[in-house]
């Protein structure tokens, strides 16, 4: 069976999901909670590091689209962190370059929230 | 100089359950290093046979855990193939149009991601359906070095 494992971290008023393994549809449903728990939280300033993320498939790269309109329509952001080639040229493959905002590393992407 | 042939071929068969499709990686994986491809077309094959057995459990079965998946790959030195049978509800391909990604975003739609990822992928991917019998999609990719 697939490995895959979350965990969330604050970093101020962030939040840092970060992602290991394998993202296909048997796993979708964990980071589709950590989503729904932040959004519940009003928790909107979101940053994924995908530096231990192995695979994704179009049903993980769902979850992100399914949640972006929410957490903008409260002023949040999920912004993308770490990615590796392999991950990106999926991601690039989608054309998500244009709806997400993908940065190198986890300070860059809180920089851009805290508007620095 | 002779050129050696490589031919060859395996088979998989899986219940329709998303927890099958790591086994359904691992199977695409150990065949194609086999075969001998660069690793990136390795990755790319993996991705579009996990994307075509989740719109099987999603969409030909409806996420019903006992449907049937037979997974064939074949190769030789030129071509690898892989054939992916399922007994669920017929596909009509051409009534899934290629996803504008900002729509999609806009109406929450997350389904055709996967055949635009197929077809990206592979350099061929055809599709034959035959109602109440079998579906079958045969992803193909070009694999001749040199």
């Amino acid at each position: 069976m697939a490995e895959f494992s979350t965990s969330v971290r604050e970093n101020g008023d962030i939040s840092i999901i970060n992602l290991k393994g394998f993202l296909d549809a048997h796993t979708a449903p964990t980071l589709e909670s950590n989503f729904t728990q932040l959004i519940n939280d009003s928790k909107f300033k979101i940053v994924v590091n995908f530096e231990n993320l192995a695979y994704i498939s179009s049903a993980g790269l769902g979850v992100f689209m399914a949640y972006i309109e929410s957490i903008r329509d409260n002023k949040g952001d999920i912004k993308l962190t770490n990615m590796s080639d392999k991950v990106f040229n999926i991601f690039d493959l989608l054309g998500f370059p244009l709806l997400y905002e993908i940065y190198k590393n986890e300070e860059e992407a809180i920089k851009k929230f805290s508007g620095s | 100089m002779s050129v050696r042939r490589k031919n060859r071929s395996a088979q998989l068969k899986v219940k329709s359950r998303t927890e099958n499709l790591s086994e359904i990686r691992d199977f695409v994986s150990g065949n194609a290093r086999t075969a001998d491809i660069p690793e990136a077309t390795v990755e790319n094959i993996i991705l579009a046979v996990d994307e075509a057995c989740t719109n099987i459990i999603k969409h030909a079965y409806n996420l019903s855990p006992e449907g049937e998946i037979i997974i064939k790959i074949e190769y030789d030195e030129e071509k690898f193939m892989v054939t992916i049978i399922d007994y669920g509800k017929s596909f009509e391909p051409d009534r899934v149009p290629l996803p504008d990604l900002q729509k999609y975003y806009r109406e929450h739609r997350v389904g055709g991601l996967g055949m635009y990822l197929m077809k990206s992928l592979m350099d061929d991917v055809e599709y034959i359906s035959v109602p109440g019998e079998y579906n079958q999609v045969l992803l193909s990719k070009n694999i001749r070095s040199g």
